[in-house]
């Protein structure tokens, strides 16, 4: 096998692959809630993604990405047995479990992939596990098979209602805590917005919340300071410190302003990226 | 009979507005006339002060009677008796402050172009030479790991290699280089050059493994117990970046130089064949005046900004090489001097969209000898900008220091190393930015030098 070899993947809808590769020496060390730095090829850029799982023996890490900017746009066009130029890792924290009887996680779309080895690894730490999947409407949905096999318990909403129930996840969290239920934590991982909201919620309840944050980020270990966030009124590095942080201090509104630093380009991008013919660049 | 004019030959140079607009390099290197010119102005005295001021010692009057006799190959020969980076240091050390500090020719008149000959010889020999065939060094049969692909960890790799070592370099990003490729610009250090040192490293042997993190994909500790590594060098840099802790700094368009660098440099943003985003900002606030500051003042105006630079001391105190001082205010780069930030501003939407500043003036002498700026109460004011490079400093990541057992600091916070740069920790050595906090590609040098020698010894004396 080779440095960074494609070794499966697998469509998980229109705009998400589920890609295992092969990096043995991050497989060895690498813990739920962490994440790696990947780049395609010679001339892209550096993107972080949350790892969905890994496998010591083989060798191996998963990646469930979706679709949405140049980047992964033209990872999406490699296939099995296709290298990637680079992969770092295992960057950040891992997510902590220790104390932890009964714990909701909240997945919004493709935040559920990255909710998922932590979801599991906590289910096999002896939690017991609620999920709450989230999505805007059917044709995305993914991982619920993954998820029934392996929690204890799994909620699925959509905004428009076309599969599930409908609503927002922050609503079937709500009802679940008014139901009674009762969590040491709730996690959340997903769009900034619904994080905001959803540990807003926890506090209400009085329950600890932890959000798993991506930012943008250039090395991934302290070195440019592009991911900083404001936690309980400190800059926290999200790379180093994160990115698992407690979701009733972060600064919600500074953290989804800076999530817009590059937006901009990315529209551009996207069109670019449409418009290659044949996929990833030859000139690479 | 020496050449006895007192002023330094000039370094032929692209014009400042051509080359603001620009990421080719700066300075365009001695003719050989102008280099056999310079070289005359050796007075090779006897007790040459120069080579003291040399952290690696390089013989400089041995290097420059051989220019003068025309021998340039035999020129860059001795050089690289001590310096496994001439082309690099040539064009990056301050030599103002080391070497040319020393030189005789400098009490009356300007001293010998040191650097400027440096990187003469080892230019002439990349162009004549550069392709001699480099034959693999014959093993010893001991495994050593340097940790960080930097200017230490490659000075350390180049020694131990040569005295026959196996040599494997760990670097955390996808180029070896560390601050050469990531934090010096294309056009003051190409980075082709670097590239060519590494390749010939690996010509000798030296492994490279890039994208590992030490400390996070494997430990310094299973290198050494799991995969038979008998000595590891530590030359991982200073690579935190500093911000002020004033209002606004999370606003969007506040970056580290840090940031900004290694998406220019590394990932060649500057280019339109590199996906690398980066902002196209049209007013660009520096705050700071180091080495750093310059090549981001730089790097934005060739980036098409309207560049200002505000640093809290005098012009006297710019801690950034002369050179490279004189260098951006020749391109334009506007220089507000006793001037210090309090507050970054932001617009509805949370982008930069002034620097609110206060003037400053010298009081008594601190810490570091120089004046202290204080604020002159009263003075504040507001600079437009739209984007604001923090260039502050950097402190020392303490990624190996919590990995590693045994590993004691300084009070800096770097890894603290015996004479033979070896830390508390038996077999582990550490140097450069790693143990001094952020200091020069130079020092750096040194500093591999000593922990090869001392690792060498360390692996013999076992």
């Amino acid at each position: 096998m080779k440095r960074f070899e494609i070794i499966k993947k697998r469509q998980l809808n229109d705009t998400i692959n589920w890609y295992t590769i092969y990096a043995p020496l991050i497989a060895k060390h690498a813990k739920p809630g962490q994440f790696i730095i990947l780049r395609v090829d010679e001339h892209g850029e550096r993107i972080p993604l949350t790892m969905a799982g890994h496998d010591e023996k083989e060798g191996t890490i998963d990646i469930i990405v979706q679709t949405v900017g140049r980047t992964t746009m033209l990872l999406e066009q490699l296939q099995v047995g296709d290298c990637l130029a680079d992969v770092v890792g295992p960057l950040g924290q891992p997510s902590k479990m220790d104390g932890l009887k009964r714990v909701c996680i909240v997945g919004g779309g493709v935040g559920n992939a990255l909710a998922y080895p932590l979801a599991i690894g906590m289910h096999q730490h002896g939690i017991h596990v609620t999920m709450i999947c989230g999505f805007k409407t059917k044709d995305i949905v993914i991982l619920e098979d993954e998820f029934r096999a392996g929690v204890d318990e799994v909620y699925m909403v959509t905004d428009d209602g076309t599969y599930g129930e409908k609503g927002f996840t922050t609503d079937k969290l709500k009802q679940l805590l008014d139901d009674g239920n009762k969590y040491d934590e709730i996690v959340a991982v997903g769009p900034a917005v619904m994080m905001k909201f959803v540990c807003g919620i926890a506090g209400d309840y009085g329950i600890p919340s932890v959000a798993s944050l991506a930012t943008y980020m250039v090395d991934g270990t302290g070195m440019c300071g592009g991911c900083r966030c404001i936690v309980d009124g400190e800059s926290k590095f999200v790379c180093v410190d994160g990115p698992d942080f407690d979701g009733s201090k972060i600064d919600w509104d500074l953290l989804i302003k800076r999530g817009k630093t590059f937006a901009e380009e990315e529209g551009e991008d996207r069109q670019h990226v449409c418009k290659l013919i044949g996929g990833v660049r030859q000139n690479a | 009979m020496p050449n006895m004019r007192p002023d330094k030959n000039p370094m032929p140079e692209q014009d400042p507005n051509v080359r603001n607009k620009n990421f080719e390099e700066v300075a365009l290197g001695y003719t050989e006339e102008m280099a056999l010119d310079e070289a005359e102005r050796c007075l090779n005295c006897k007790n040459h002060p120069c080579v003291d001021g040399c952290p690696v010692n390089v013989h400089i009057p041995n290097f420059i009677a051989k220019i003068v006799n025309k021998d340039f190959e035999g020129a860059y020969e001795e050089i690289t008796l001590t310096n496994s980076l001439p082309a690099v240091c040539g064009r990056v050390c301050p030599q103002e402050n080391q070497c040319e500090s020393k030189c005789v020719r400098g009490i009356k008149g300007e001293p010998v172009g040191i650097g400027r000959l440096e990187r003469f010889s080892a230019d002439w020999h990349e162009a004549h030479h550069g392709d001699a065939k480099i034959e693999p060094v014959k093993s010893n049969g001991h495994k050593v790991a340097v940790v960080g692909g930097g200017p230490a960890g490659l000075t350390a790799a180049g020694d131990l290699v040569n005295k026959g070592y196996d040599v494997t370099v760990f670097e955390s990003l996808h180029k070896i280089g560390g601050v050469l490729v990531y934090g010096i610009p294309q056009f003051r250090l190409p980075k082709e050059i670097v590239q060519t040192e590494v390749d010939k490293l690996a010509a000798k042997g030296v492994h490279f493994v890039t994208d590992a993190i030490v400390g996070k994909a494997i430990t310094i500790e299973e290198l050494m117990d799991e995969e038979g590594f008998e000595a590891v060098f530590v030359g991982t840099g200073a690579g935190l970046p500093m911000f002020m802790d004033i209002p606004g700094e999370s606003l969007v368009g506040v970056v580290s130089a840090n940031e900004y660098l290694t998406r220019i440099n590394l990932m060649k943003a500057y280019r339109d064949d590199y996906d690398t985003p980066i902002a196209r900002p049209k007013h660009v606030v520096i705050v700071g005046a180091g080495n750093v500051a310059m090549d981001s003042s730089r790097c934005a105006k060739r980036m098409g900004a309207d560049v200002k630079l505000v640093y809290r001391r005098s012009e006297k105190e710019v801690p950034a090489r002369a050179e490279e001082f004189e260098h951006a205010k020749a391109e334009g780069i506007d220089f507000h001097f006793l001037t210090n930030p309090v507050e970054i501003l932001g617009d509805e939407n949370g982008n930069v969209c002034g620097i609110k500043c206060i003037k400053m003036e010298l009081g008594e002498p601190d810490a570091s000898g120089r004046r202290r700026p204080v604020p002159i109460e009263g003075s504040e004011f507001v600079i437009d900008c739209d984007y604001v490079i923090m260039s502050l400093g950097t402190k020392v990541n303490t990624l190996i220091r919590d990995t590693t057992s045994n590993i004691t600091p300084t009070k800096k916070g770097g890894i603290d190393v015996d004479e033979n740069g070896m830390t508390s920790h038996p077999g582990i050595f550490a140097g450069g930015d790693a143990v001094t906090g952020a200091a020069t590609v130079i020092k750096a040098m040194g500093a591999g030098k000593v922990a090869a020698a001392g690792m060498d010894a360390y692996i013999q004396g076992k």
